[in-house]
């Protein structure tokens, strides 16, 4: 069934969106990413105009965070004090990281410089994550004790706050400086920065892998929300027939994912997020190094 | 003083007789206004005509027939990858003034037949010719291979078409053809223009506008987009919020 977008003028198929909504939601309540990130290529493929994809991605977002959230918060895996101290430096970050955007859009080459921040970032992070995961699944076959967690110079820091559902009791400047970072990430490469918080929130904070899921959610609708609102009121470019059809997908597989999440072992999901992480790092860094078929692309006047 | 007034009725009537053309269109269009709503597919608009002729038909001249349909033009930006320290960046980029967001050719023989050289650019008939390039800049030399590389692109994924024969001509009098326009579409007077040439010459021209507009929802949703952006963006994260409100009770009552 085809259905034209008002916003992007273009007519796709329902049900292929529908379809790619679910498998984003599920991964995003699996792994508390928002999916973005996989989600605004997939629609650029299909068609969609980049500037209208990043927005309305954005809309959908909130939508499956939202639903995950839920699912999240009966069971209790949504640290909201945490969540609450990223969202503040979050926010921050993003407002930094829209300053930087214009100035590095004033220099040119933001797109590669965002395709380089992807790969790089994306390869150490999934690289990290990986190796640990792997590691840890090898030690509890093995029956090892699980190593216990080591002070380190982030326990010596002022400002101590205690999170209760996260089972830590640390300064809130790591928490905050994780927010801003990734809230600068989020505003250059228009995602919601899940994959990024993600992995900081479990190997920098220390936080548990079921709380950190339920918590980064927490604060993509937020930070997601904000995004949706900046493009619809200076860019025109949410469209919302095309976040109603991916938002409907995307409910639905936030709360399968949220379950599946919830039945699997912390190792398992960290290693399965690792190499989902390394899988687009590789497809990113490979667009970079092969030569693409068209060498020549078309875009808006005066734009980037 | 007789003389001076019948020299300028003889004047008057030359004048006057210069713009009757010797062949004329009459068109018709199967619909004139393109109604784009929540289920459009593209559309097949279907374009017939005859032609008027108040003088004998010429014997040593064929009769030809060039249809063109236009979208809205706007400025592009077409930008070229390089090799740079082993990655493959953005380099060079040319500003296309006025492309034209659809545009279709159709002609009833080989277009380089129908149409010189001079006329397609009196006329800016051709596909090349439909788009206007005001020059690149001094350190691109190939300026050319990116308005290549445009056509390319759009033809690639028909939005812009040259279709050689597709005009059915009858008896040098009576013609049809129609138009596919892709379901991408943009809002906006599609010009469509009827040439008829003799010998590689335009000798009657015709044109008429087939409107393309949003309808229904996809109006509403479009006007409120621009004209209420912070309610349309409120209505957007009401409804994502409410979606996943929804899903998550759903969930909850069938687990129960």
């Amino acid at each position: 069934m085809q259905i034209y977008l008002p916003i992007a003028e273009v007519s796709v198929n329902a049900f292929l969106l529908l379809g790619l909504g679910g498998i984003v939601g599920i991964l995003s309540g699996m792994f508390g990413v928002g999916g973005g990130f996989l989600m605004t290529p997939l629609l650029f493929f299909i068609g969609i105009p980049p500037a209208v994809a990043v927005a309305t991605e954005a809309n959908q977002i909130v939508a499956s965070s939202f639903s995950g959230v839920l699912a999240h918060l009966k069971r209790k895996t949504v640290d909201l004090r945490m969540g609450t101290v990223l969202l503040i430096g979050g926010l921050m970050g993003a407002a930094l990281g829209v300053v930087l955007f214009n100035y590095l859009k004033a220099q040119g080459q933001v797109d590669l410089l965002v395709k380089l921040c992807y790969v790089v970032f994306l390869g150490i992070i999934g690289g990290l994550m990986f190796v640990e995961s792997l590691r840890a699944i090898r030690n509890t076959k093995s029956g090892k004790p699980p190593a216990r967690k080591k002070h380190n110079w982030v326990h010596g820091l002022p400002f101590k706050m205690r999170f209760r559902v996260s089972g830590l009791y640390i300064s809130v400047i790591p928490p905050l400086l994780v927010g801003v970072s990734v809230g600068v990430l989020a505003a250059i490469m228009g995602v919601g920065g899940g994959f990024i918080m993600v992995p900081a929130m479990i190997y920098l904070l220390g936080m548990p892998t079921k709380v950190v899921v339920g918590t980064s959610l927490f604060q993509i609708i937020f930070v997601t929300a904000f995004t949706t609102m900046l493009h619809a009121t200076t860019n025109f470019t949410v469209d919302i027939v095309l976040a109603v059809l991916l938002l409907i997908g995307g409910v639905i597989g936030a709360q399968i994912g949220a379950r599946i999440g919830v039945k699997m072992k912390a190792e398992q999901l960290r290693i399965l997020l690792a190499m989902m992480v390394l899988a687009v790092c590789g497809k990113l860094a490979l667009d970079l190094l092969i030569m693409p078929s068209e060498l020549y692309s078309i875009g808006a006047a005066g734009g980037h | 003083m007789l003389r001076a007034i019948v020299t300028r009725t003889i004047v008057a009537v030359l004048l006057w007789a210069t713009p009757t053309l010797a062949e004329e269109v009459v068109l018709g269009l199967s619909q004139d206004r393109v109604s784009i709503t929540t289920n459009f597919d593209g559309s097949e608009i279907l374009i017939f005509g005859a032609v008027k002729r108040e003088v004998p038909l010429p014997r040593d001249s064929q009769l030809e027939v060039i249809v063109t349909v236009a979208g809205p033009s706007l400025p592009l930006t077409v930008r070229r990858k390089e090799k740079r320290l082993g990655i493959w960046v953005n380099t060079d980029s040319v500003e296309v003034d006025r492309a034209p967001s659809f545009y279709a050719v159709l002609t009833s023989a080989p277009l380089s037949e129908v149409l010189d050289d001079v006329e397609d650019l009196r006329h800016k008939i051709s596909v090349p010719r439909a788009i206007r390039s005001v020059g690149a800049p001094s350190n691109i030399q190939d300026s050319m291979a990116f308005t290549d590389a445009l056509i390319r692109i759009k033809e690639n994924s028909d939005i812009y078409q040259l279709r050689e024969g597709a005009v059915e001509l009858r008896e040098q009098t009576l013609f049809k053809t129609s138009v596919k326009m892709p379901a991408a579409l943009t809002e906006g007077d599609y010009a469509t223009r009827i040439f008829l040439t003799r010998d590689g010459k335009v000798v009657a021209s015709y044109e008429r506008n087939i409107d393309v507009q949003k309808v229904g929802l996809e109006r509403w949703l479009y006007e409120l987009s621009r004209g209420q952006p912070l309610l349309y963006g409120l209505m957007s994260l009401a409804i994502a919020i409410g979606a996943g409100w929804l899903a998550s009770s759903v969930f909850r009552l069938l687990r129960a």
